[in-house]
């Protein structure tokens, strides 16, 4: 292997045919030259699957199934911004006690999701192993924990919605049908046990030796009134601004690059970061007080300004979702109806909820007859891909002096870190590092 | 030590197959089913070696190998290139889900102008290579087994895999869901609330879960066989269109919305959304 050390006149290409332990498939190009970092490049080439597209002219009541489809980890995220926004449009009241059970199905989403992530994605970089499989051969129980509490997660999201991918339940108004009470009870033990397992985590996790350089984030995240945010409140940063989900689209601005499938989701022509990190950052005052608790017990303090402690963000939600799943179990009453009536009508609605990996914005235009007219949906990983370039950029001028394969390997921790969802936007990491002759004079 | 289960009671003779997970166009929900496998993963990670799955692992080692999952459809020409290579790498090609076995609902894409589809996501869509259709693994190369499914149901994929690690021929059931939900119990939304459910006429495996939830079924696990003795006899679904229609007052473009779903590329569901399509 060409080395930029031992050849540093040469110009050279490293090549990771394959980005591991991500959801999709991408790229990353960087351009050296004179020892300086020029270009970092992540191309996102996941085939397009166009649902924007042919969401166009489907009823407003098929949208809750199709657009499950753009994401098999986090299904949910992507109904309850659908459903929200159609319910914007056609003025629905919804009760309380839906909302409740709106939020213990996202809760149940976070956990699945994150508790994959941090078991068997990011985790293993921390421990030394290619993934979580090989890392349950040292450490069995480990990953047993994990992965029973990953189960957890998915029977909650089975109870309430038929199955884990991809639940069937969700509809514009509330749910087709609803848990009774002894069912949700039932999952109280195992829930009791996990929520242990989940402090143990953030104390495992918190651990861990997190190298990658500090940086200078604009946190982005939902915020309401009283509750860690999942699936309503106001879009805010650690920068001031304040926006209603309406406004989005006034502010953050989409962009095409040539070398990318995935557009770049900037705020006022910035990058920003978007999902656990943020959320934390934002809205930590609002954890129950187990997840302070145990957050404060493991030493770690604030601001976390680095990507790779994503995990410990995680590890944090994690527990709170285990958490604020058991408080929303034990004060379960069955709701009378499983829905509310829906009128339709013509309009225009948007909205903005926390999907694990971060923001997901929607927004649909409605005949009278319920039919799509138009639909725009902004997913956290569009909006993140910008700020892993930036981070990218910060990272690599310490780094350059390693080997290629070195090198190649924090790029790719570091994006992994990220939890990037490119299937949402493809498995393809293709590292090209050119070190270019200086410059002409 | 090792967890007793189905993958581990009987070791197999035979050295651990060698096993790929592959992604094409898809949401990886159907790979995910697969780490979904909570009590049954760390040992079927001791039966089998699972050489290449990048979804789960950085440790990725060339072909050829035994038994290759494939997620997801071809819809841009570098896949074409990349499904017949792994064919060739490959013993036996099991397709996991319903993109890679009918292309998907992004084979709603072979209905409209693609082109057109670019402008509507992309500002400048010169940049984007897509083909114009979205397309079944078996399109292309031959496939030994199909798992059909959004996503797949992962005790059927295991029942798959210890059928093959016991030397087994694999049987996957190709009857009507409908017959399940009977068999459950469930009171039928079709005839009790007059909902246009999909059941009679698609393929058994998600365990009847519509029903259950007291919703009608959209047919994600595709065209039931009408009788799974008679491999190929296709389930009648234009009975089926006419009960919506005559019943339920189902309009032509709601017919055509019902089939031209999941898996609406896939014959019988085509056939019917497109004699229902008024263009």
């Amino acid at each position: 292997m060409n080395d930029f050390l031992t050849n540093p006149d040469q110009s050279r290409t490293i090549k990771i045919d394959m980005m591991a332990r991500v959801e999709g498939e991408g790229a990353l190009h960087i351009t050296v030259q004179d020892g300086q970092v020029r270009d970092v490049e992540l191309r996102i080439f996941e085939p397009p699957r166009f649902f924007e597209a042919f969401l166009q002219g489907r009823h407003v009541t098929e949208v809750p199934d199709i657009v499950a489809r753009i994401c098999g980890i986090c299904p949910v995220a992507y109904q309850m911004s659908a459903v929200h926004a159609m319910e914007q449009i056609f003025a629905v009241e919804m009760p309380q006690s839906l909302r409740d059970l709106r939020r213990l199905l996202y809760c149940g989403e976070w956990i699945e999701s994150h508790v994959l992530h941090i078991y068997m994605l990011q985790g293993p970089d921390f421990l030394g192993f290619d993934s979580g499989l090989e890392m349950a051969r040292s450490h069995p129980d480990l990953v047993k924990r994990g992965l029973r509490m990953k189960k957890a997660g998915n029977d909650l999201l089975t109870l309430l919605g038929g199955r884990s991918v991809h639940p069937v339940s969700v509809k514009i108004g509330g749910f087709s049908q609803v848990p009774a009470r002894n069912a949700l009870h039932g999952l109280r033990d195992e829930f009791l046990w996990a929520r242990d397992a989940a402090a143990e985590t953030l104390r495992w996790v918190s651990g861990f030796e997190f190298q990658d350089p500090e940086q200078a984030y604009t946190f982005l995240a939902l915020r309401g009134p009283s509750e860690y945010p999942m699936n309503e409140g106001d879009v805010v940063t650690n920068r001031g601004h304040r926006i209603a989900a309406s406004e989005f689209e006034h502010h953050f601005h989409e962009e095409q690059v040539p070398y990318s499938n995935a557009l770049h989701c900037t705020l006022n022509g910035q990058s920003y970061l978007t999902g656990p990190l943020a959320r934390l950052a934002l809205n930590h005052d609002q954890l129950s007080l187990l997840a302070k608790e145990v957050l404060q017990s493991t030493g770690l303090v604030f601001p976390f300004n680095r990507a790779s402690m994503g995990i410990v963000a995680r590890s944090v939600e994690v527990l709170y979702a285990f958490d604020e799943a058991l408080r929303l179990i034990d004060q379960y009453e069955r709701p009378p109806a499983p829905d509310v009536p829906v009128t339709l009508r013509a309009g225009t609605g948007m909205a903005a909820t926390e999907a694990p990996r971060g923001l997901l914005y929607h927004r649909y235009e409605v005949k009278a007859d319920g039919t799509i007219r138009l639909a725009k949906i902004v997913p956290p990983t569009s909006q993140n891909q910008r700020r892993m370039e930036d981070d990218l950029r910060n990272l690599l001028p310490g780094i350059l002096h390693l080997t290629d394969q070195e090198t190649a390997m924090k790029c790719e921790a570091l994006i992994r870190s990220y939890d990037p969802c490119i299937s949402c936007a493809t498995h393809f990491l293709t590292l090209t590092k050119e070190n270019l002759p200086p410059a002409m004079s | 030590m090792n967890e007793t289960t189905a993958a581990t009671q009987h070791p197999p003779a035979r050295p651990r197959p060698r096993v790929a997970v592959v992604k094409f166009a898809s949401c990886d929900g159907c790979q995910l089913s697969i780490l979904n496998m909570e009590d049954d993963l760390l040992a079927l990670g001791e039966a089998l070696d699972i050489a290449y799955f990048p979804e789960a692992s950085s440790n990725m080692q060339p072909g050829p190998y035994d038994i290759t999952f494939v997620e997801g459809s071809i819809t841009c020409p570098e896949d074409l290139s990349r499904v017949l290579d792994l064919r060739q790498q490959t013993t036996t090609l099991i397709t996991i889900g319903a993109c890679a076995t009918s292309g998907g609902i992004q084979a709603l894409r072979n209905w409209g102008d693609v082109e057109a589809f670019k402008r509507t996501v992309y500002p400048s869509h010169e940049y984007i290579h897509s083909l114009s259709t979205s397309t079944p693994i078996s399109e292309h190369v031959k496939v030994d087994y199909e798992l059909w499914g959004c996503p797949i149901d992962k005790s059927q994929l295991l029942r798959v895999l210890t059928d093959l690690l016991r030397g087994i021929t694999p049987s996957i059931p190709a009857h009507s869901v409908c017959l399940d939900c009977k068999r459950q119990g469930h009171v039928c939304v079709l005839v009790a609330k007059g909902l246009s459910c999909l059941g009679p006429v698609t393929r058994t495996g998600c365990g009847a879960i519509c029903p259950a939830m007291g919703r009608e079924c959209y047919g994600c696990f595709g065209p039931a066989e009408q009788d799974s003795v008679i491999p190929g006899v296709p389930p009648n679904t234009g009975s089926l269109a006419k009960q919506f229609h005559e019943h339920l007052q189902l309009i032509p473009l709601e017919m055509v919305r019902r089939f031209r779903g999941i898996n609406g590329s896939v014959q019988p569901f085509r056939r019917e959304s497109d004699a229902w399509d008024p263009r």
